[in-house]
C-alpha cells in the first residue's frame, strides 16, 4: 500500500478525519474558551424589584421568575436574531451603545442559551436598561411605528389587551381609536419589557428613565 | 457481490426522499419571502402571533437545511454510498423509520416555532423537547448507511465515500455539541464560544462535505469522464477535516469569546483556499474535458454554476473573516447574503443537478417538461445573484454608517430601497421553485399513469 493509499482507508477517514480533527477543534477553540471564562458559579440576576417594576412583582423572587420568562418570549419570537447582545471595541459602538461587553457579564442564568446574535436589522440591546422608559417599550411593541415612524420592527399587538376606561370590554365595530378605549400591556409585555430594561443593567446602573452618559467609558480614537 | 434478490439501491426510499425535499424547498423558500415583506412594510400577518415574522424566518432557515437539504442528502446518499461500495445499506426498514420519523420531527418542529416553543440557538432553534428525538433518528441513520461502508472496508475508496463517511461521523457529534451543551452548561461567553462551533460546523461538517461528494460522483458520471485529478481530491478532502473544524470562532469576531481563539478561528478560515481551490480546480479541469456538454445539460448547468459560487463564497468568506474587514461587515446583510450564497448558489444548486439526474431513473420517466427545467435554472440563477450582489452592497452600505454614528434609523431608511431589490431577487427564485415543483409533481403523476418499467427509461442528459 502506498503511503498516499492509506489516507483512502476506513480507519483513517473513520478515526483520523472524523474523530480526531473535531476532538481537536472541539479542545482547542471550543472546550478551552469555554472554560477560560466560565466560573462554577452564575451570578444572580436582580437581588431587588427595581422601582418602576414594583407595581408588577411583588418580590425579587417573582421579578426574577418575570425576568426568566421575558427572555423565553425574546427567544420566542426571535428577537435576537435581529438585535444583537454584545458591543464590540470597534467601529464606534462605545460610542453608539456603551460600555465595551465583557466576558463575565453573560455568566447568569439569562444567558443561557446566550443570545449574542449575529444580525443588527435593529441596534444592539446589550445596553438597553434605562435608555427608554416602560411606556416607550409598551408603546414600542404594541405598534413601533407609534415611536419610531421608520421603524421596520413586526408588531407584537397580541401582548396586549383593548379595554374600556371602566373595565369593560369592547363592543363589535370598537378598535383601539375609539372613544375611551385603552392598550393594557398583559403579563407577557411586562415580562419582556422587565428583561429589556435588564439588559445590560449590570453596568449601566440604571437610572429608571434616562440613560446615563457619564458611564460611557471612551475608547481610544482608531 | 451480495446476492441479488434485491437491488442494491433502496430506489423507493431515495424518491421519497428527493420527492419530499422538493416540496419542503418550496416551503423554505416561501416562508423566506414573506418574511422579506416585513421589511418593506407589506408583510400580510401583521399582529397574527402564529405567523409573527420572527417565527417565520425561523421557518425559513429550518426548512432550509434540515427539511430541504437534509432530505436531499439523505436520499441521495443511500443511492452513492451503495453504488460506490456495491454494499446494500443495513436495512431498507430501518431507512423507512428515518424517513417517517425524521420528517414527523421537521412538522413538529414548524408547528412548535409558530407556537412560540423555539429554541434561543442559532441554526438550532429546533424546539429543546425535539432535540433528543433527532439526534436518535440521526444516529440511526449514520447507522444504517455507515454499515454499507465498513462491510467494504477492505477496499480503498473513492473521494465521494470519504466525505459522506467523515461528514456522517461529524453531524451526530455536532448536533449532540452545539443543541445541548450551550443550553444547559456553558451560559453567555462559554456558551458562544461553543455555539460558533456550532454555527459552523453545520456547514463545514455536514452541509460541506455531502456537497462535495455530490459533486464528485455526478460530475464525471454526467460527463462520461474521469476525475480531472486523485491526488487534488485528497489535498482537499485533508484539508477540509483539518482546516473546517478550526473556523468556528470567526462567527463571533470582536465579541466577549478570548481574543486568542478568534485570531485561531481566522488563521485557520484563511486556510479554507487550499480546500477550495483543489476542489474547484478539479471539478473544473473534469468538466473542461467536455465543455460543450457541460454548457447545454442542465444538471451539469446546475453543478457548473453552484461550483462558481463556491468558489466566490469561499474565496469571500477567507477575506470576509479578516479582522479589518469584520469591522464593516459583521451584523449586517452582507452575512445574510453569504448564507444564501453558500446554502442556495452552491449546495442546492448541486441537489438540483442530483435531483434532474435520479429522479427520471427512478421514476423512470423522463422529467415532464426541459423547457420548465430551463426556467428552473434561469429563474434560480439570476436570482441568487441578485440577491448576492444587493445584499452585500446593502451591507456595506449598513456597517459605514454604522461605523459614521448616523442615527441608527438612517441605516434601516437607507436599507429600504435594498430590501425591495431583495424581495424581487426572492421572488424569482420562488418562482423558480414553483416551477421546480411543478415540473417534479407533473414528472412523478406521469410515472404513475405508466406502469411498464421499460416503457420511457429515456434519462434527462443521457
Amino acid at each position: 500500500m502506498s503511503s498516499a493509499q492509506r489516507f483512502e482507508r476506513f480507519s483513517s477517514v473513520f478515526l483520523l478525519a472524523g474523530l480526531g480533527s473535531l476532538v481537536v477543534a472541539f479542545l482547542v477553540l471550543g472546550l478551552a474558551p469555554a472554560s477560560m471564562v466560565n466560573k462554577s458559579e452564575l451570578n444572580d440576576v436582580a437581588a431587588s424589584v427595581p422601582e418602576d417594576f414594583q407595581p408588577y412583582y411583588k418580590d425579587a423572587a417573582a421579578y426574577r421568575a418575570g425576568l426568566l420568562r421575558g427572555r423565553d418570549h425574546y427567544i420566542a419570537e426571535a428577537c435576537w436574531h435581529c438585535h444583537s447582545q454584545y458591543v464590540r471595541p470597534v467601529s464606534n459602538e462605545a460610542l453608539r451603545y456603551g460600555p465595551v461587553s465583557q466576558p463575565g457579564e453573560y455568566q447568569n442564568v439569562l444567558s443561557r442559551p446566550q443570545l449574542f446574535g449575529t444580525r443588527r436589522v435593529g441596534p444592539d440591546l446589550s445596553r438597553e436598561s434605562g435608555k427608554h422608559t416602560n411606556d416607550w417599550h409598551f408603546a414600542h411593541l404594541y405598534n413601533p411605528k407609534s415611536v419610531e415612524p421608520q421603524s421596520v420592527m413586526p408588531v407584537y399587538s397580541w401582548y396586549f389587551e383593548l379595554k374600556k376606561k371602566d373595565g369593560s370590554g369592547l363592543k363589535p365595530g370598537e378598535n383601539e381609536n375609539s372613544p375611551d378605549v385603552v392598550i393594557l400591556p398583559r403579563q407577557e409585555a411586562v415580562d419582556l419589557v422587565a428583561y429589556l430594561q435588564w439588559l445590560g443593567n449590570q453596568v449601566s446602573s440604571r437610572s429608571g428613565t434616562t440613560y446615563d452618559p457619564g458611564a460611557i467609558v471612551m475608547p481610544p480614537r482608531e | 457481490m451480495e446476492n441479488n434478490e434485491r437491488p442494491l439501491v433502496p430506489q423507493k426510499l431515495v424518491t421519497a426522499h428527493l420527492l419530499i425535499a422538493v416540496l419542503y424547498i418550496f416551503i423554505a423558500v416561501l416562508a423566506g419571502l414573506t418574511f422579506s415583506l416585513q421589511f418593506i412594510d407589506l408583510y400580510p400577518f401583521k399582529g397574527v402571533a402564529l405567523f409573527s415574522p420572527g417565527r417565520v424566518r425561523m421557518v425559513h432557515t429550518q426548512s432550509v437545511a434540515y427539511a430541504w437539504l437534509a432530505n436531499a442528502f439523505f436520499g441521495v446518499i443511500y443511492y452513492m454510498i451503495p453504488k460506490l461500495t456495491d454494499r446494500r445499506i443495513f436495512s431498507e426498514k430501518l431507512g423507512w423509520f428515518v424517513f417517517y420519523a425524521y420528517n414527523f420531527l421537521i412538522f413538529a418542529t414548524v408547528a412548535l416555532i409558530l407556537g412560540g416553543h423555539a429554541q434561543g440557538l442559532e441554526w438550532a432553534e429546533t424546539p429543546k423537547i425535539l432535540d433528543p428525538l433527532i439526534a436518535v433518528v440521526v444516529v440511526l441513520y449514520v447507522v444504517n448507511v455507515v454499515a454499507a461502508v465498513w462491510r467494504a472496508r477492505s477496499k480503498p475508496f473513492y473521494v465521494s465515500v470519504w466525505y459522506v463517511l467523515a461528514a456522517l461521523i461529524w453531524t451526530p457529534l455536532v448536533y449532540l455539541m452545539g443543541n445541548f451543551l450551550p443550553e444547559y452548561v456553558f451560559a453567555g461567553t462559554s456558551g458562544a464560544a461553543i455555539s460558533s462551533m456550532y454555527i459552523h460546523d453545520l456547514v463545514g461538517l455536514f452541509v460541506t462535505p455531502i456537497g462535495t461528494a455530490m459533486i464528485y460522483y455526478l460530475m464525471p458520471v454526467l460527463l462520461k469522464r474521469p476525475l480531472f485529478s486523485h491526488a487534488l481530491s485528497l489535498i482537499g478532502f485533508w484539508g477540509l477535516a483539518f482546516f473546517y473544524p478550526l473556523n468556528s470562532t470567526h462567527h463571533y469576531l470582536y465579541s466577549p469569546i478570548p481574543m486568542w481563539s478568534q485570531y485561531a478561528g481566522i488563521v485557520a478560515s484563511v486556510g479554507i483556499h487550499v480546500v477550495v481551490y483543489t476542489v474547484v480546480f478539479n471539478v473544473i479541469a473534469t468538466m473542461a474535458q467536455d465543455w460543450k456538454k457541460a454548457m447545454t445539460d442542465i444538471p451539469l448547468r446546475f453543478l457548473f454554476v453552484g461550483t462558481i459560487c463556491y468558489l466566490i463564497t469561499c474565496v469571500q468568506c477567507a477575506v470576509q473573516v479578516t479582522l479589518s474587514v469584520q469591522k464593516i461587515i459583521h451584523f449586517t446583510d452582507w452575512v445574510v447574503g453569504h448564507s444564501h450564497f453558500v446554502l442556495f448558489g452552491v449546495f442546492s444548486f448541486w441537489s438540483f443537478a442530483w435531483i434532474y439526474y435520479l429522479l427520471p431513473r427512478l421514476l423512470k420517466t423522463p422529467m415532464y417538461s426541459q423547457s420548465l427545467m430551463n426556467w428552473h435554472f434561469w429563474l434560480s440563477t439570476g436570482g441568487i445573484f441578485l440577491m448576492q450582489f444587493d445584499l452585500l452592497a446593502a451591507g456595506l452600505v449598513q456597517g459605514m454608517m454604522w461605523a459614521n454614528l448616523a442615527p441608527f434609523i438612517d441605516s434601516v431608511a437607507a436599507s429600504i430601497p435594498f430590501w425591495w431589490v431583495r424581495m424581487f431577487s426572492g421572488m424569482m427564485i420562488f418562482v423558480g421553485e414553483s416551477v421546480f415543483l411543478i415540473n417534479v409533481y407533473m414528472t412523478w403523476r406521469l410515472s404513475r399513469g405508466v406502469r411498464e418499467p421499460a416503457a420511457a427509461a429515456v434519462p434527462v442528459g443521457a
